[in-house]
């Protein structure tokens, strides 16, 4: 086998154009986590909602991105949602829509399943003491569940980032998107493409080093 | 059965000569000096936290202790290596631990039964991994252990649906099972709510009357006095006082001792 | 509005999805199987008394789990071949990809299911005389098994949905099939609609089964 000739260096040349990337990757990223948590948070309610009409939507709305794979979502979003609203949408757009609502199914479960971790207990406790349903659910029962809702709140924001390189396949200049067009330039698939990985792994690694830390603070206190 | 003698007759079956362990700077044992004959009883009592579960568990090398000998039937396990200064240092095979816990068994404070398994097959565990039985005559062997701490009728069922005193009776089967030449107790009933100590206490009591060679860590002073050929106090690591269940008991020698039998408000002659 | 959606597209495009569906099962089942395999060593490294041992298993875990799975695909469709001097298939290449990253999140379901058998089964064991391997195989693993059953589950819906992927190295497979006749029919919404249907109705049981799972579980503990 001939020995292959590493060179980072063709490909580093267009720094700029990863840089440009990576920028897309935190914008998407950090958009649709703020997003997902306004409608993670509504699609909870429906989900422990009283009246049943609406625990039924909000479970259709869980287990429908639950049970399906995000780049369906995508290019649903973005082939068939202008078909149906009659909109026009660019790729950040509907990158957006797309991780946002799939990522609002996703806050949603982490939500309830905090919420319902409490114990009938605090519940009795804090109606006993003549809070309503409200005011429990606000002084005692949330205090309590955010602790636990630190992990997987973590682990489901990680899955967004790595969700968002998904919006290449919408050509929109992610990440990935960007890395693709340097590895055509270049011809150098092999080095553009490791490049990319680090990235990523660096960008993850660093950030759940940083949640890790923050979560041990919580903890102590 | 086991050709067990009686009470203190020929050779000790296990011996543990200056039998020290620490964790870290911890020094947990510091120097015990056992002999156990075949066919004795031995009840080991102490306050918690002075070392009677890791005595225990340095016999049969659940732990491994950091000092001094364990002898099993003349014996001395493992390898001592002595270093130019004179000193000795022993390391232990896990080949040569394993025979030892073949023949020294154990009962634990919380059973430690494998849930997967049902009774039976609980029972047969050992019979057929570690003996190499056949499966057929490992099931009627731990069907007659089953049979014999009462619960003959309980060979199919899993130890989730059994009572804690009935998981403690199938314990006592799997270790009687592997018809082991020392058997050890960790406060066999500790763990139990008291309506269920009886039973269990009356299975052991069973098996003194066959002449098991047996140490049993224990609270229940009454019952160590029934059931003890011999009685260790154990305190700080060491052994205060050691005598006939009737010696330790009626007349300890020591204040602390005296002190420890009337502490233990339950103890009643 | 007024879009007339057309159901009989639905009905001439099945006979297509079929035939990605058997991709999608194909590749689900390949993944699944070595993902999992290779996952229990990567967990044996993970549990390993051995430092560096341990290293090598949790460096495994943290790449293949921080790097995005389509960048993985991409890398061992685009890049892995120049490194071996040998073209891949692009199923090759999918199962190659998803395997490892289904090997990376199931030594941490081994492993933490190895870890959550009490001290005192190993010591059960041990008390009868058995060696630390038959204690493992016998006593640890079937529990293992036992326990981390819904964690297992859940696993497999994630690798279904994740083989939708392989679209973009163009395996045949449910996805591209909803891609390709989607841009073939210029009728996304019926056919996209469709698609994310059939995947709801291949992994919905899964989740289900998995969900089931949990609450015997729970009730029995
Ligand atoms: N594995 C261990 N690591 C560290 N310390 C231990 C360990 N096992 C026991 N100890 C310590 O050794 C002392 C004696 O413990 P133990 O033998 O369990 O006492 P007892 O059974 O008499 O209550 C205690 O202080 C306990 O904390
Ligand atoms: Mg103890």
């Amino acid at each position: 086998m001939q020995q292959y000739e590493w060179d980072f260096g063709a490909v580093l040349a267009y720094w700029p154009m990863l840089l440009q990337g990576l920028w897309g990757t935190v914008a998407i990223s950090v958009l649709a986590i703020i997003l997902g948590i306004l409608g993670g948070g509504l699609v909870a309610t429906l989900r422990m909602s009283r009246h049943t009409p609406l625990r039924v939507i909000g479970t259709i709305y869980v287990e429908f991105y639950r049970n399906t794979p995000g780049i369906v979502h995508f290019f649903w979003v973005y082939y068939a949602l202008p078909v149906v609203a009659n909109v026009n949408l660019g790729p950040l757009e509907a990158a957006i829509i797309a991780l946002a609502t799939q990522s609002s199914a996703f806050y949603a479960e982490v939500l309830r399943g905090g919420i319902q971790s409490i114990g009938k207990g605090q519940w009795e406790g804090a109606t006993a003491l003549g809070m309503s349903h409200t005011e429990a659910l606000r002084r005692i029962i949330v205090p309590q569940a955010a602790r636990r809702m630190v992990a997987p709140f973590v682990e489901r924001s990680f899955e967004i980032i790595k969700t968002s390189s998904l919006a290449s396949t919408l050509a929109y200049g992610e990440l990935l998107y960007q890395g693709m067009q340097v590895a055509s330039i270049t011809y150098r698939p092999l080095e553009t493409y490791t490049l990319l990985a680090l990235i990523y792994f660096l960008l993850l690694y660093l950030l759940s080093s940083l949640a890790k830390l923050a979560e041990d603070r919580l903890q102590e206190v | 059965m086991n050709d067990t003698p009686t009470p203190d007759t020929g050779a000790p079956i296990l011996r543990s000569v200056g039998l020290r362990k620490s964790f870290g700077s911890l020094d947990v044992l510091k120097g015990i000096d056992l002999d156990v004959k075949r066919g004795d009883r031995i009840a080991i009592i102490g306050g918690s936290g002075s070392g009677k579960s890791t005595l225990l568990r340095c016999l049969n090398f659940m732990e491994r202790p950091t000092g001094g000998q364990v002898i099993l039937d003349g014996e001395r396990i493992g390898d001592a290596r002595v270093a130019k200064d004179g000193s000795e240092t022993i390391t232990y095979r896990e080949r040569d631990l394993m025979a030892v816990r073949k023949r020294v068994g154990m009962v634990f404070q919380q059973f430690n039964l494998f849930p997967h398994m049902s009774t039976v097959e609980n029972v047969m565990e050992g019979l057929v991994t570690v003996l190499r039985r056949p499966k057929a005559e490992a099931r009627e062997r731990a069907a007659q252990e089953l049979a014999r701490v009462g619960l003959g009728d309980k060979l199919d069922v899993y130890p989730g649906r059994l009572s804690g005193g009935q998981q403690q009776r199938v314990a006592i089967a799997r270790a009687l099972a592997m018809d082991p030449e020392v058997l050890l107790f960790d406060e066999p009933t500790s763990s139990l709510d008291p309506e269920l100590v009886g039973e269990v206490l009356r299975t052991i009591l069973s098996l003194a009357e066959d002449g098991r060679t047996m140490l049993l860590v224990t609270h229940e002073l009454g019952f160590a006095y029934r059931f003890a050929t011999h009685v260790i106090y154990l305190s700080d690591g060491v052994v205060h006082e050691t005598g006939t269940a009737e010696e330790v008991f009626r007349n300890p020698q020591r204040d602390k001792t005296r002190a420890f039998i009337a502490r233990s408000s339950e103890f009643s002659l | 509005m007024g879009y007339q959606f057309d159901f009989s597209m639905v009905i001439k495009i099945l006979p297509v999805l079929w035939r990605g569906v058997i991709v999608t099962v194909e590749l689900t089942i390949a993944c699944l199987a070595v993902g999992l395999i290779l996952g229990f060593f990567v967990a044996l490294l993970r549990v390993s008394p051995a430092a560096p041992l341990r290293f090598v298993g949790r460096a495994f875990v943290e790449i293949f789990r921080n790097i995005p799975a389509l960048i993985q695909l991409i890398w061992f469709f685009y890049a892995f071949p120049i490194v071996i001097g040998a073209q891949l298939s692009p199923f090759v290449a999918a199962v190659l990809g998803i395997s490892l990253n289904t090997a990376a999140f199931s030594a941490e379901i081994y492993r933490s299911g190895i870890q959550s058998i009490e001290r005192g089964q190993w010591e059960g064991a041990m008390a009868i005389g058995m060696s630390r391997a038959a204690t493992f195989r016998r006593v640890v693993l079937p529990q293992v098994f036992r326990r981390m059953l819904p964690a297992f589950t859940n696993r497999a819906v994630e690798v279904a949905k994740v083989t939708s992927l392989a679209s973009v190295l163009s395996v045949h497979e449910l996805m591209y099939q909803g891609r390709v006749l989607s841009s073939t029919f210029y009728r996304p919404l019926e056919i996209l609609t469709t698609v994310g249907l059939v995947y709801l109705v291949m992994i919905y049981p899964m989740t289900w089964a998995s969900a089931a799972m949990e609450r015997r579980m729970r009730r029995r503990a």
